[in-house]
């Protein structure tokens, strides 16, 4: 099972980001699956928030919350602390929206992304930066995931943003 | 095949829209709220041909289904925690009328301490009401009970209301792929309610009237009985849903790797898949471990409980539940089960999962060493047992 943990501040998608990729790892393959859920409970603008993706190729069963990660991404860099790494897999990593460079982290300006597609929040480009190191979806099914779950009208600049993302880590 | 990435919520209100219900009336609350709101948007684009009514409380939410089934119609509401303790007054209107009405509960820890979060404390307190409730495990399961209710509910046999309890967060927010059937399959399998109890001015009768002692127990009998017989209409109404939508259920408990097991946890609900895992993992190790799911905890399934732990060396009784002063709910039934059937199996109650509390793998690899060494009649998991947890 692939395990990712997504951290992000309320109103950043975080969940959204989470639900994509259960969508997208699921939308061309009856033999796999996926859960996604938040961390549960009242939701509040900039508040920390928490979602979970699960993945297999065998149905999944287990609802509890992520112990340990095979990716935790990180959309808000004030949300990172190296308490996180005990959240982690041995060889797991963690990947982070941050103009700066962390120890024991991969960083991306996620942010600069965001703005040149005039979007308010990276979710989408984390997304596609997961896709394009992890290559546990492909940029296809992650844009039939967008055209599938999110509203029409800010589709094509997600999807514009996500590619980009993808071709920054796989160039 | 129509597939979506869905939450338990969005799959109910799916299975709902296939149900064509004529009448919705709800309140909103949390961890609920979902499946209204999708109804409504439903009602509002059209792909859904219904009166929804937005009602002040629960109590008038349900008090609007009971007219509007009383008027003949198929009627839809749904509710949590609070909600549901708030309309309790008319869940007994609903069961004593046999009007067949369908209730979605996102099953939701009981104040005080205020909490929003997942456990069953709301619904098992409604046990006595008279109505069938069933217990989800995961979205699609969900969205079949929906389309699956209301042919129970409905049968002549039966005429009992349906509470669809969705554990509340764990099901009701977590996404997952659905099967959606097409609205052809559904009005297949499910065709419109017809109905006798009802307000008809060509044919008036008297409905929902007062009994005294002379007849009284005679209603509240036949009450009994519609309820039991909704057992066999279960079964009946799975093989006919297996025939049209090719998914196949297993009645009022689901078994896994019980046949030869020595150690079983009886459960319900979303938690069942991690116990089914952890069963898994101690077989590798040769302990031969099993689960019982409970489906529907009314009816309730006795002798399938009893068939399936009257050889094991213990069991435990796994639920989101205490009756203060006593015991979990469920641990009560099954034991009485067992009693009836002339069984004397060592029985452990395990309470986890109150407001919410996550149940781990390893709770539950505890539970299965805890039964198998013998432990306290009652356990709170994170706690200990009635001794030890004072």
């Amino acid at each position: 099972m692939i395990e990712v943990l997504w951290l992000g501040r309320g109103g950043q998608g975080a969940f959204t980001a989470a639900k994509l990729l259960g969508a997208a790892y699921t939308i061309d393959d009856d033999k796999k699956y996926g859960l996604a859920f938040p961390s549960f409970g009242p939701e509040r603008r900039g508040a920390p928030v928490r979602a979970f993706t699960k993945l297999d190729t065998k149905p999944v069963v287990d609802r509890s919350q992520t112990e340990k990660a095979d990716y935790i991404v990180i959309i808000d860099d004030t949300l990172y602390s190296p308490q996180l790494r005990g959240l982690l897999k041995d060889n797991g990593q963690v990947i982070v929206n941050s103009k700066n460079s962390i120890d024991g982290a991969l960083t991306f300006d996620a942010d600069k992304i965001a703005a040149e597609f005039r979007l308010p929040t990276a979710n989408t480009i984390m997304l596609g930066l997961l896709a394009g190191l992890s290559g546990i979806i492909t940029s296809d099914e992650a844009i039939k995931a967008i055209k599938g779950y999110m509203p029409a009208k800010i589709q094509e600049r997600n999807i514009s943003a996500l590619l980009r993302a993808v071709q920054e880590v796989t160039e | 095949m129509n597939q979506k990435f869905l939450s338990g919520n969005e799959a109910f209100a799916e299975g709902i829209r296939l149900a064509r219900p004529q009448v919705i009336s709800a309140y909103p609350i949390t961890p609920q709220t979902i499946v209204v709101e999708r109804l409504s948007e439903m009602v509002e684009d059209g792909s859904l041909n219904a009166e929804y009514v937005h009602v002040e409380s629960e109590h008038s939410a349900l008090s609007c289904a009971i007219g509007a089934s009383a008027a003949g119609a198929r009627a839809f509401t749904a509710t949590s925690s609070q909600g549901l303790l708030y309309m309790a007054e008319c869940l007994y209107y609903a069961a004593g009328g046999r009007f067949p009405i369908v209730m979605m509960n996102a099953d939701r820890s009981t104040a005080l301490p205020w909490n929003i979060y997942g456990d069953q404390r709301d619904s098992l307190s409604q046990l006595d009401s008279g109505w069938i409730q069933s217990y989800a495990e995961n979205a699609q399961e969900a969205l079949d009970l929906a389309l699956m209710s209301y042919k129970i509910a409905e049968d002549k046999r039966v005429q009992t209301p349906y509470m669809a309890n969705l554990d509340g967060f764990v099901l009701t927010h977590t996404y997952e792929t659905v099967d959606i059937p097409t609205h052809e399959q559904a009005d297949k399998f499910l065709p419109s309610y017809e109905t006798d109890n009802r307000i008809d001015f060509d044919n008036p009768k008297n409905m929902a009237f007062s009994a005294g002692p002379d007849t009284n127990y005679i209603f509240k009998y036949k009450e009994h009985k519609g309820l039991l017989a909704a057992a066999g209409v279960i079964k009946e109404t799975e093989k006919e849903f297996a025939e049209i939508f090719g998914r196949t259920y297993t009645g009022l408990t689901e078994n896994y790797r019980t046949d030869d097991a020595d150690y079983i946890i009886v459960t319900l609900g979303s938690i069942a898949g991690l116990c089914r895992e952890t069963a898994d993992k101690l077989r590798e190790n040769g302990i031969k471990a099993g689960v019982v799911r409970i489906r529907y905890m009314r009816p309730f399934p006795n002798e399938e409980i009893a068939d399936v732990l009257k050889n094991v060396k213990a069991y435990a009784v796994l639920e989101k539940d205490i009756s203060f002063g006593n015991e979990g709910t469920v641990f009560t039934n099954v034991n009485s089960a067992l009693k009836k059937a002339g069984a004397d199996v060592k029985g452990y109650n395990f309470i986890g999962g109150l407001g919410g509390r996550n149940i781990s793998a390893s709770d539950i690899e505890k539970i299965y060493s805890d039964i198998a060494n013998g432990t306290d009649a009652v356990n709170f998991i994170g706690i200990g047992g009635e001794d030890n947890g004072k």
